[in-house]
């Protein structure tokens, strides 16, 4: 029997696995979108698992706009990335410090 | 029994998908084990009955954000060692944080529980139960202005994307419709006078 | 009264200046002058018209606004105009001495390239002068009183080249603001005890404000009135050159000799006084600053005197002749006969105009040549210039029948009558005062005109050094100079003879002037007074004549029959010299105290205060501080993902840790 303690634990270690991603692939803007789309799922496994074991539907409708938001996200990002390397012929994050203050 | 065996099964192929993504020194390899993680998700969803969410993860991650991801990543013509470089020198710290937020996430919930008993397991629900059916009729009834405003934020994304993307080469000769519709006859047709026209037909006759 | 003739008496002098002024290039010399005359000439017709039908009573007095400028919580601000007894006195000795002086400029400017400029300023002059005294309420006092001051600097700073011009205007206009300091004191005084600013109603509160005390601490307080009218006075001091503020009238003679006779002689320095007469209503409720007046008059009398005794230039002499009679006039003010301090003022306009002209034209004749020492003999050659200057000079030291002697004696008759604390100190200040008026007069008279002639001297090496060639011998003036001197002449010798009698105790100042009756010294004089014959006669059984003849054959006996004398007395008191040679100090003091002092305050100021506290502490400190710890928070600040990416997580360990322990 699948309890809630499970899916939570599993939730967890997702999302510290997506932090950890984010620490390693820190040069990599892809695949810090990934490790972000990665730390979205984690979230989303929260809620799926709440509504389901606490029986209300509310937070499954929160994952449907979760989703929805992500995938807008993802697809400006990914443009913003791609007119990003038109400029720059690199996405490396080491070459984007225009915010450093 | 066989429920529990799956959630392990697939937990276990998920966490493994997951630090492939981290891993990975290829971003292909890193996108294709994205993909295999928000499969075995779309499965861990099945598994607690929540069909819905499970089939549109696999529609809409999968079947569309997982492939502009590597449609973009194959596009892009990344130097792959230059990006790993410095990987191993963080390393330690982001392993570190990853542990303190997990140990802080079990804590919390150890120490104050919400109120919420944890250790039990969800009831099954009755075979004619349709969960997509009921999160539709709560879609469209309480939560219709968020949905609406959601399709509003996709139209957006859509067409920031396309105007951040769209560029125009110099070289590029495309068709202008309202040009053409717009044109005159007096813009394109010149009356000159022909050869064998005689030099004393009278000013301003059109010959 | 027309109110449109009363409005025609200041604004068509206006009217000329303006045209002068802004049109003088386009008229030329001759208009400017013309245009100016006739309508100074025209200004002095009406004035004299009107004051012939109130004193023959075919008009009343008229007090009445011509236009209100606005209205504030109740304070109207208006131009109006009192035509009084005292206001048409006033008007006709200003456009008489002003219509004078114009003519005399013809004369004395003839080869300034600034004649326009000059014509334009003396008009203006004439109009704020007007203003000034036909006003009818505070504010338009104090709009004629700063104009004449503007005027006045202007003037002063006439030759705008010559750095002395500017440093004696600027003088005159910074000594002028701390007497226009303690001036608008008094107005806001007046306001704030009667809320008004016209005459009639701050007059008839002036008993229910002389009951007033106003607190200047819990403990401390001062009545009222005296308060408003010492702060009045300060101003009345700045204007007319009284102890400690009168270092700005010596100097003043930087400017022509035109506008010392009409400016710094005859009307403006007498605003002071004006403003005290008019102002009696007030005055004499408080004994306090009476006495004030009564003592910084006398001051400013006797020892203004003594300065001009040591003096060499022949326009500082009467300068401070000036000065010592406009303290004459003060003290008078101060023993409560004000009819007394106008009736000087009056007589004295005429014979200072008189006597500063006859500088001037000496001036002229000497080649611009100022130094007493230089001079002596021109009598033979400038024969009306010396008989004009000789009645002035008669006229001042008070000899019996002149103008000059009934106005004076009569001082210093109130000033013996009188019984206010400090009157005793005064009489004696008049006194002795009288001698040392004779002494400097006659000294300035026989430098002058009499003796040898030093300039022939001085010529002479001066052929032998240069080119100077023929121009250096002196010369009579032209009729437009000396018209002016024999016009001015005149009234110096019969006016007072003529008005004595009426002006001072016929009640001619009856409704203008106020006097308390414990107070009224006039009165008393009035039970010794005859006619004027007699009491002229009778003069010779008091001391002031016997002063003046001392003085007199004095300055004779110094400075043509024996000047070795004078030598020897000037090594004897060499102390003494050296005090009046460096005006008892007031410059220096002036000059190193305060407006040295001043400058270094404003230096620590501008150190310590400015550059150091606000500039460095408050405004480079701040942004200093901002600036230090944004260089902190700055390399928080990478620009790269991963690091906003991981204040992230550190944030979200925070949120976790606070969950923890706190929620």
């Amino acid at each position: 029997m699948i309890t809630l303690q499970h899916m939570l634990t599993l939730s967890a270690v997702l999302f510290s696995l997506s932090i950890a991603g984010i620490f390693l692939n820190r040069k990599n803007v892809i695949l810090l979108l990934m490790c972000i789309e990665l730390m979205l799922l984690a979230v989303n496994f929260s809620f799926v698992s709440f509504s389901r074991f606490l029986g209300d539907l509310d937070g499954q409708v929160f994952v449907f706009f979760v989703l929805t938001v992500a995938a807008a996200e993802s697809a400006i990002g990914l443009a913003i990335l791609v007119v990003l390397f038109r400029e720059r012929r690199s996405i490396n994050v080491e070459d984007l410090d225009t915010m450093k203050g | 029994m066989i429920v529990q065996v799956l959630f392990y099964v697939f937990s276990a192929i998920l966490l493994a998908a997951a630090l492939g993504v981290i891993v990975a020194r290829n971003p292909v390899y890193s996108a294709l084990a994205l993909v295999l993680a928000f499969f075995s998700s779309a499965a861990l969803w099945l598994l607690i009955e929540a069909e819905f969410l499970a089939i549109v993860l696999v529609l809409v991650y999968v079947g569309a954000v997982m492939v502009l991801f590597l449609f973009v990543v194959m596009m892009l013509d990344i130097n792959v060692e230059e990006i790993k470089r410095g990987f191993i020198r963080y390393a330690w710290l982001g392993w570190l944080t990853a542990f303190l937020v997990i140990a802080q996430m079990t804590a919390v919930f150890a120490v104050r529980g919400f109120g919420i008993d944890t250790a039990v397991g969800v009831a099954p629900q009755p075979a004619d139960h349709s969960n997509t059916r009921e999160l539709g009729e709560v879609l469209y009834t309480t939560y219709v202005y968020p949905f609406e405003l959601a399709a509003m934020v996709l139209l957006v994304a859509i067409i920031a994307a396309i105007s951040l993307t769209m560029r125009r080469r110099p070289g590029l000769k495309p068709q202008d419709v309202a040009k053409q519709v717009a044109v005159r006859r007096e813009d394109r047709v010149r009356l000159v006078k022909g050869v064998g026209a005689k030099s004393d037909a009278p000013k301003g006759e059109v010959p | 009264m027309n109110p449109n003739v009363l409005l025609a008496i200041p604004l068509l002098p206006l009217l000329a200046a303006i045209l002068a002024g802004l049109a003088g290039k386009w008229i030329g010399r001759t208009g400017a002058h013309v245009v100016t005359i006739a309508a100074v000439g025209a200004s002095f017709v009406l004035s004299a018209q009107i004051a012939w039908q109130l004193i023959n009573g075919e008009v009343g007095v008229y007090n009445d606004t011509v236009y209100t400028w606005l209205v504030s919580d109740g304070i109207r601000m208006e131009v109006g105009f009192l035509v009084d007894q005292l206001s048409v006195l006033m008007m006709c000795v200003v456009t008489f001495v002003s219509l004078c002086v114009h003519i005399y400029t013809i004369g004395y400017m003839h080869e300034d390239p600034g004649y326009q400029r000059f014509f334009s300023y003396i008009s203006l002059f004439t109009f704020a002068m007007l203003m000034l005294v036909m006003s009818n309420n505070f504010l338009q006092l104090f709009f004629g009183w700063e104009a004449v001051g503007v005027v006045s600097y202007l003037l002063i700073g006439f030759w705008y080249t010559k750095p002395s011009a500017i440093f004696a205007n600027m003088k005159a206009f910074l000594v002028n603001r701390v007497g226009d300091f303690g001036f608008v004191l008094g107005i806001a005084g007046v306001v704030y005890y009667t809320g008004s600013l016209d005459y009639r109603d701050a007059f008839a509160a002036a008993p229910a404000v002389a009951a007033a005390q106003f607190a200047l601490s819990d403990t401390w307080s001062v009545s009222a009135i005296t308060l408003i009218c010492i702060c009045l006075f300060i101003g009345a001091m700045g204007k007319s050159a009284q102890v400690p503020l009168h270092v700005w009238l010596p100097d003043s003679m930087e400017g022509p000799t035109p506008i010392s006779a009409l400016i710094h002689a005859a009307t403006m320095v007498t605003a002071g006084i004006f403003m005290v007469a008019r102002f009696s209503p007030l005055f004499e409720h408080s004994e306090a600053a009476l006495s004030f007046v009564l003592v910084v008059g006398a001051t400013t009398a006797l020892f203004m005197g003594f300065l001009g005794i040591v003096n060499n230039d022949i326009k500082r002499v009467v300068a401070y002749s000036t000065l010592s009679q406009l303290g004459y006039m003060t003290v008078a003010l101060g023993a409560s006969a004000y009819g007394a301090a106008i009736f000087h003022l009056m007589t004295h306009a005429f014979f200072k105009a008189l006597l500063f002209l006859a500088a001037g034209s000496v001036i002229i004749g000497m080649h611009h040549e100022q130094d007493m020492r230089k001079m002596g003999g021109l009598a033979r050659v400038m024969p009306i210039t010396a008989a004009t200057c000789w009645i002035g000079a008669l006229a001042l030291i008070g000899t019996p029948f002149l103008s000059g002697f009934y106005s004076k004696d009569f001082i210093i008759e109130a000033v013996h009558e009188s019984e206010r604390w400090g009157a005793g100190y005064a009489y004696w200040c008049v006194l002795i005062g009288v001698f040392v008026t004779a002494f400097y007069t006659f000294r300035m008279v026989f430098m002058t005109f009499h003796g040898a002639p030093r300039w022939a001297q001085a010529e002479h090496d001066h052929d032998d050094h240069g080119h100077h060639g023929h121009g250096g011998t002196p010369h009579e003036s032209p009729w437009v100079v000396t018209l002016p001197l024999v016009l001015l002449a005149i009234p110096s010798i019969v006016i007072g003879y003529l008005t004595v009698q009426p002006v001072l105790f016929g009640g001619y100042f009856a409704g203008a002037i106020v006097v308390l009756e414990r107070n009224d010294v006039l009165a008393e004089l009035a039970s010794h007074f005859h006619d004027p014959a007699s009491f002229a006669l009778a003069a010779v059984g008091h001391p002031p004549l016997w002063l003046a003849l001392g003085g007199v054959v004095s300055a004779w006996y110094l400075f043509l029959k024996n000047p070795a004398a004078a030598e020897r007395l000037g090594a004897a008191f060499g102390p003494i010299r050296k005090l009046l040679d460096n005006k008892y100090y007031f410059d220096w003091f002036n000059e190193n105290v305060l407006a040295a002092g001043s400058r270094r305050l404003g230096q620590v100021f501008w150190k310590a205060g400015d550059q150091t506290l606000i500039d460095g502490a408050l405004v480079n400190g701040s942004a200093n501080l901002i600036g230090a710890l944004s260089g902190v928070v700055r390399r928080i600040q990478t620009g790269y993902l991963y690091s906003y990416a991981f204040w992230m997580m550190i944030g979200l360990a925070g949120l976790l840790a606070w969950f923890l322990v706190f929620a």
